[in-house]
């Protein structure tokens, strides 16, 4: 690659960060109103209590938990796939990787938004945290609630340095490239970072340990959540499958999510010489993969349950097929796999607008997954003088759409202040492989024996 | 930090001024080469493959697996109550936190040894041209002697560049 075509890269991808239109701070202002609505909406719920919710009585968890399985699902679009795809050394995920990445730190933090949300006192969520009361009583480490702080912080963690460890040579390439006072923002934040092979050498050597230590984390993770459903007798949900259920659906939302966050960046940004049809193709054939997984889970969870025919599981099981939540379960069969089979399995199909159609509505379909595997259950639970329904309130409806508005907002922010697409990981992409003569391989060889 | 240096257009300019330099007798930890961009392809970049990060993840990783030990032990055997029918000590849920710990060692271990072996962060930056961030690639000779500047000079110039610059 020549010093044009490294220069090319470089105004291309920073020019998102020199640039910006009177387009992005509207889209700032009707973000940032939804997501003050939002929080308007949750101080209102805590002064008058989770009264003004839909949530009562057997029907605890609804919106809110859904929403925390949601986010957490959509999180493994990025870390998870970012890992293995360098695990595995795919040359073409180098503009995909961050892209990714970004969903992952920004999803885990807004789904561990809410348990908080749904606690009757929100400001003390720390008694979660592994320490001792006056008395010297810790937190019961036994309960599922207790793993998924452990999970997730671990999870978040694992994210954020995956996430910002391959940023510091970028923050590098800001801090030359940029003037005023973001480069003194930038001469911060790159650390005094040089670029000495030593330290790309450690660099790539962390990063690949890294990658080996989240891909267990991020399954842990999304195994654990379905853990808080699965230890509970309740009909449905205490299921040996519910582990790899749920990690199939976080990797399958996951991905959807990550198609569509990388059609609106190529759109927006202009970055068409960046984000090929490839990239969208082969992320089409994953989800493809995932769309089946999902489909096969369903259908052996359903199988066994009605096998079985177990009189508290059968009215779940029916409530969902014919009853009240029948039109939103086949809503969700339509949006995982009626529609997004087809789309992702015919060649012709699989183009960039389709790949978006298909992510769409499965972005939705999960959602409803995450729905249906909460609401019926509790709200169909053993006894039958006990059966209720939920209606969702205006307040968790507000707060539900300010997460999903905070997520676009919080997305744009970062696209405005770090290049969206790795820089130095893109540029590696398109090295040439040098040929040696023997002669320079043996000389060489000698240099690196010498005392 | 005294130093002399060129800046070169592609990497095998720079693998040969290498490859000169070494030819000339100077030792390969007075050689720094300095890019934009990692260039596994080159032997220039060879010189620190070899790691002890792996080593040390996995201690990181036996360190947090202890505290998940000693944490789900000791908080449980503090004040004992039997929840959920489960013994006092019950390993299938400890095994969880003993894990998610294991590897939250194991990242944090990676990331402090990286930050460490590549003395980050830090204020100075004793040989940088910001060229190098336009895809330059600098080969840097530390600590020159005095008599050997001009012939370092030369060798460096052999590669066909006009630009030798020297710090301070």
């Amino acid at each position: 690659m020549n010093l044009q075509a490294e220069q090319k890269i470089n105004a291309d991808l920073l020019r998102p960060l020199r640039h910006t239109s009177f387009k992005f701070y509207l889209l700032v202002a009707f973000l940032g109103t939804i997501i003050l609505l939002g929080a308007g909406s949750w101080f209102y719920q805590m002064s008058n209590g989770l009264a003004v919710a839909g949530i009562k009585w057997p029907i605890f968890w609804a919106f809110y938990i859904t929403n925390f399985v949601f986010w957490i699902g959509i999180s493994h679009a990025g870390t998870l796939i970012s890992a293995i795809l360098r695990l595995v050394n795919a040359t073409w995920r180098r503009p995909v990787t961050r892209c990714a990445e970004v969903i992952t730190v920004f999803a885990l933090m807004i789904g561990a938004l809410f348990p908080i949300i749904h606690l009757g006192r929100p400001w003390l969520f720390f008694w979660l945290m592994p320490y001792p009361n006056e008395r010297g009583l810790w937190p019961n480490l036994r309960s599922p609630l207790a793993w998924d702080f452990f999970a997730i912080s671990t999870y978040l963690t694992g994210s954020t340095l995956f996430l910002l460890l391959p940023i510091i040579p970028d923050f590098a390439l800001m801090r030359d490239q940029m003037s005023g006072w973001r480069r003194k923002i930038y001469s911060v934040l790159a650390l005094g970072w040089q670029g000495t092979t030593k330290q790309w050498h450690r660099l790539e050597a962390a990063m690949q340990i890294m990658a080996i230590a989240i891909v267990p984390v991020a399954v842990s993770v999304h195994t654990i959540v379905s853990f808080d459903f699965s230890m509970s007798p309740v009909p449905m949900w205490h299921s040996t499958i519910f582990g790899p259920y749920f990690v199939v659906g976080a990797i399958f939302s996951g991905i959807a999510a990550l198609i569509v966050a990388m059609a609106i960046l190529r759109k927006v940004l202009h970055l068409e010489q960046y984000l090929h049809p490839l990239h969208f193709q082969n992320l089409g054939k994953l989800l493809l993969l995932m769309s089946l997984l999902w489909g096969y889970f369903t259908f052996s969870e359903r199988l066994t349950t009605w096998y079985g025919n177990e009189p508290s599981e059968m009215a779940v099981f029916w409530e969902t097929q014919t009853g009240s939540y029948a039109p939103l379960f086949w809503t969700m069969v339509f949006c995982n796999f009626v529609i997004p089979f087809p789309i992702l399995a015919i060649r012709k199909l699989r183009t960039i607008t389709g790949c978006v159609i298909a992510s769409s509505t499965i972005v939705v379909g999960m959602w409803l997954e995450r729905f249906l595997i909460i609401v019926p259950s509790l709200a169909t639970k053993n006894l039958p003088y006990t059966w209720s329904y939920y209606r969702p309130q205006p307040v968790e409806i507000m707060i539900t759409i300010a997460t999903f508005a905070a997520m676009v907002l919080l997305y744009t922010l970062f696209s405005k202040a770090v290049p969206i697409i790795s820089v130095w990981e893109l540029k590696v992409g398109k090295h040439e492989k040098p040929v040696p003569s023997a002669a320079e391989e043996e000389e060489r060889e000698l240099w690196r024996v010498r005392p | 930090m005294k130093a002399i240096y060129a800046l070169f257009n592609n990497p095998d300019s720079a693998q040969q001024a290498v490859d000169d330099l070494r030819r000339d007798g100077v030792p390969d930890n007075s050689i720094t080469v300095i890019t934009s961009q990692p260039y596994e392809e080159y032997e220039f970049s060879h010189r620190y493959k070899p790691t002890w990060l792996f080593w040390i993840a996995a201690g990181g990783g036996t360190l947090g697996l202890l505290a998940g030990l000693g944490l789900t032990y000791f908080t449980a055997t503090a004040w004992p109550i039997v929840t959920g029918g489960m013994p006092i000590v019950a390993w299938w849920p400890n095994i969880i936190i003993m894990f998610e710990l294991t590897m939250l060692g194991a990242i944090l271990a990676t990331v402090v040894s990286l930050f460490i072996t590549t003395e980050l962060p830090t204020k100075q930056r004793p040989i940088y041209d910001p060229e190098v961030s336009r895809g330059k690639i600098m080969v840097a000779v530390e600590e020159p002697k005095d008599n050997e500047v001009a012939r370092l000079e030369r060798t460096l110039r052999a590669s066909g560049i006009e630009d030798v610059k020297q710090v301070p």
